[in-house]
């Protein structure tokens, strides 16, 4: 190799560590101009949010406008990691983003990294969602963060084959009017599993303990493992200490089939049916209809919940302000959490509105599931609806609960409930620290 | 080589080698020095400034934040001193339950790997039948994501429906909970760890295996040692600096044990390893304390212990292999 060619290689190296640290320096390209927009709308759950013929109709009114949906098939706690670090990184996230009922109070701390909704008509809206479901989306200090999408208000789903075959009522009012609390569900457990040795009552002690607590803390203290001041509360908040010993007397009444919530075991259990009820927020009528498939069409149905009110999970939309289109993407949102879109969405996945207007929608309100033998489930998710008692969850809230939850699972594994108790204590106050 | 081309000899013909450096375009012969001195440099740069952006800067940037309380709930960030360090190492039983449990499962699957991957190596090293197709079905696992060999063994050991379960109710064994055991969890996710690097352990072996100088092995024949003698005397100390390298190899790959673990459970909560933490390992609580905890700081300060524990645990590892041999 002769000098020449020799610095050719050297002018190419140096170029080549150029070209790296500006590729390592600059992202995406700003769009400018008229050119159309892409608008990224990042959803989690393994069905999605049930926008896609929302969105066609957006472009199709909005020729300007193209939308680009990610994250469905993602669960909640990938979704969740990385929304965080693209907040706070200030770059990567969608234009328009979901938070979780759960999460959406981690972001007030972040309220500065997120577009203020109110400087986009927001509070005009205010009328358009449940009041509860809107004080949500707002910061302590009044910033809109996000708009509401749907609730998750209480029933429980079950198999009314497995029922019929137990020799158990197994029409839905009748089936209601089993359990009018928690201990008679607990005992109509019972029964069943004396009658069926090879399937078990519910999926597993932590779904049916996330409903309970919802449910008692909705109606009792109005927050779980964080008081309305973020102290945290795992310990001393009689709601999850009532709701953890009602789960425990589950477990060891043998009802539980030891699926842990949204694991793929869990997935395989609809599969394989191998459980006849399960706690059931409007949203998860969705999951059972696609985890569980055509094979179990008609074989679901949908009952009133024991006990009264009680909210779990729902989700809102903001938009981050790294968002090249604020403008737009707050347009977006607006549109797709209206009254009639979240109509459409309940049709789509089964997601309750948290619009009044949408819940009185006789779309929404009069609508039956086919896939749950025709129940009337307008009727049963928005009947207690407006006047749910929202619970208070704190910013670590799901670090907390994965820990209450270990300790269940430890109980459904043999350990005993005492221990177990003292175990979600101590985790759960190190994971809240 | 190029470099001799310039500077050619110049007893040969004196009136060549001027003429060689008149050929440079330049003429300018301190151009010529500093291209010499300054090209190599030019060369090795890409890698340094690699190294420098996704190496040295977040090594001093999680010295930074280990010092700090960061974390996105916090609008400020402040510092904290060396209390994150305090707090992991007097007074977080997790944390211990996690190193707990990555020193168990380091054990329980690189002494059986190194071992099967000797003895493999050995087996292959022989002329037998079929050799080429062995030695290459070893190397295979290699080329499986970690991921899908974690999601297809998970299949295998699961609770319900999982061959595991049904080979031991064959034998008259009652089905175990593999995610609820703490040693059955050890025991599984080992099994993943092994069947993965065996091979790839064994082929490194067996390269250095080949490169044994058979007059050695021919010598010691003669004097009437035995294959078992030959493999003890000869084989085991040659491979010493072989041995020592995936030694070391090994224990970093087994203190920063997570893909395994982590999807040996799904859903919400994997980070936790089991309800009780019982195969939770350290890089697993460190994803745990920073993304469901989100306390940044802490999970610097986590990282950087893990990293002073490999270091430790390779020096001793160093410190313990070099006794292999009693003749050096």
């Amino acid at each position: 190799m002769s000098v020449t060619s020799r610095r050719r290689f050297a002018a190419i190296a140096l170029a080549s560590v150029a070209v790296l640290a500006t590729g390592t320096a600059c992202g995406n390209d700003s769009e400018s101009g008229d050119g159309p927009i892409t608008l990224v709308v990042d959803v989690f759950g393994d069905q999605g949010f049930g926008y896609e013929e929302l969105y066609k109709q957006y472009e199709s009114e909005h020729p300007n406008i193209k939308i680009q949906e990610r994250g469905k098939g993602l669960g909640l706690g990938d979704y969740n990691t990385r929304l965080t670090q693209q907040i706070t990184a200030g770059a990567g996230a969608g234009d328009v983003v979901a938070l979780e009922e759960g999460t959406i109070v981690q972001f007030y701390a972040q309220a500065d990294k997120f577009v203020n909704l109110a400087d986009h008509g927001a509070n005009d809206l205010k009328g358009n969602f449940l009041s509860w479901k809107w004080e949500q989306g707002v910061t302590p200090d009044g910033k809109v963060l996000g708009l509401g999408t749907d609730i998750g208000s209480m029933a429980i789903c079950y198999r009314s084959d497995l029922f019929k075959a137990a020799k158990l009522p197994f029409d839905r009012e009748q089936v209601g009017a089993l359990w009018p609390t928690w201990d008679e569900f607990i005992a109509t457990g019972q029964k069943f599993a004396a009658a069926d040795k090879k399937n078990k009552f519910v999926d597993s002690a932590t779904n049916f303990y996330n409903v309970v607590l919802m449910q008692t803390a909705g109606s009792g203290s109005g927050y779980t493992y964080f008081d309305k001041s973020n102290q945290l509360v795992v310990g001393s908040n009689p709601d999850v200490r009532s709701a953890f010993d009602l789960t425990t007397k589950m477990i060891s009444a043998g009802l539980s089939n030891n699926l842990k919530s949204f694991s793929n075991e869990w997935n395989t259990g609809f599969k394989n049916g191998t459980f006849a009820a399960i706690g059931c927020p409007a949203w998860m009528t969705g999951v059972i209809k696609g985890q569980a498939g055509d094979a179990f069409a008609g074989k679901w149905d949908v009952a009133k919940a024991p006990g009264t009110g009680g909210n779990w999970g729902g989700a809102f939309l903001g938009v981050p302000k790294s968002s090249k289109h604020p403008k737009e993407a707050a347009e977006l949102a607006k549109f797709l959490t209206s009254a009639k879109s979240q109509a459409e969405a309940f049709k789509k996945v089964g997601n309750l509105p948290s619009s009044p207007q949408a819940l009185s929608d006789p779309a929404v309100a009069e609508a039956t599931n086919d896939y749950f033998s025709n129940a009337p489930v307008g009727k049963i998710f928005a009947a207690g609806a407006s006047d749910l008692k929202p619970v208070y969850l704190g910013p670590k809230n799901q670090a907390v609960r994965d820990a209450v939850e270990n300790a269940l699972r430890s109980v459904e594994q043999g350990k005993a409930a005492d221990a177990a108790w003292q175990d979600a204590v101590k985790n759960g106050e190190a994971a809240g620290k | 080589m190029s470099s001799l081309e310039t500077t050619a000899p110049p007893s040969v013909d004196p009136s060549r080698s001027r003429r060689a450096a008149r050929r440079t375009p330049s003429g300018f012969p301190w151009l010529t020095r500093l291209d010499l001195r300054v090209t190599p440099y030019l060369f090795v740069l890409p890698f340094f400034v690699l190294f420098a952006i996704f190496g040295v800067y977040p090594i001093i940037y999680t010295v930074w934040i280990a010092l700090t309380d960061r974390s996105p709930l916090n609008a400020t960030i402040s510092f904290v001193g060396l209390d994150n360090f305090v707090e992991l190492l007097t007074n977080d039983p997790q944390f211990w339950n996690a190193v707990w449990n990555t020193f168990g499962m380091f054990v329980m699957s690189t002494v059986p790997q190194l071992l099967i991957a000797l003895m493999l190596a050995n087996a292959l090293n022989r002329r037998i039948r079929g050799q080429m197709f062995f030695r290459l079905a070893i190397a295979m696992p290699i080329i499986t994501s970690t991921a899908v060999v974690a999601l297809i063994f998970s299949m295998l050991y699961a609770r319900e429906f999982g061959l595991a379960n049904w080979l031991l109710d064959l034998v008259g064994i009652d089905p175990i909970d593999w995610r609820a055991n703490r040693y059955a969890s050890w025991f599984a996710i080992s099994t993943m760890v092994d069947w993965r690097w065996v091979g790839y352990n064994a082929l490194i072996y067996l390269a250095a295996m080949q490169s044994i100088s058979r007059d050695m092995y021919e010598a010691a024949a003669l004097d009437g040692a035995s294959r078992h003698r030959q493999f003890w005397s000869i084989t085991i100390p040659q491979l010493r600096p072989t041995i020592i390298f995936t030694l070391i190899i090994s224990t970093i790959g087994g203190l920063q044990l997570f893909t395994e673990p982590l999807m040996f459970t799904s859903g919400s909560g994997a980070l936790s390893g089991g309800s009780e933490g019982q195969f939770q390992t350290i890089t697993m609580y460190l994803l745990d304390v920073m993304n469901a905890r989100f306390r940044w700081g802490y999970a610097g300060a986590v990282a950087l212990v893990l990293f002073l524990l490999i270091a430790s645990v390779s020096f001793v590892n160093y410190l313990l292999a070099r006794r292999i041999s009693s003749d050096k």
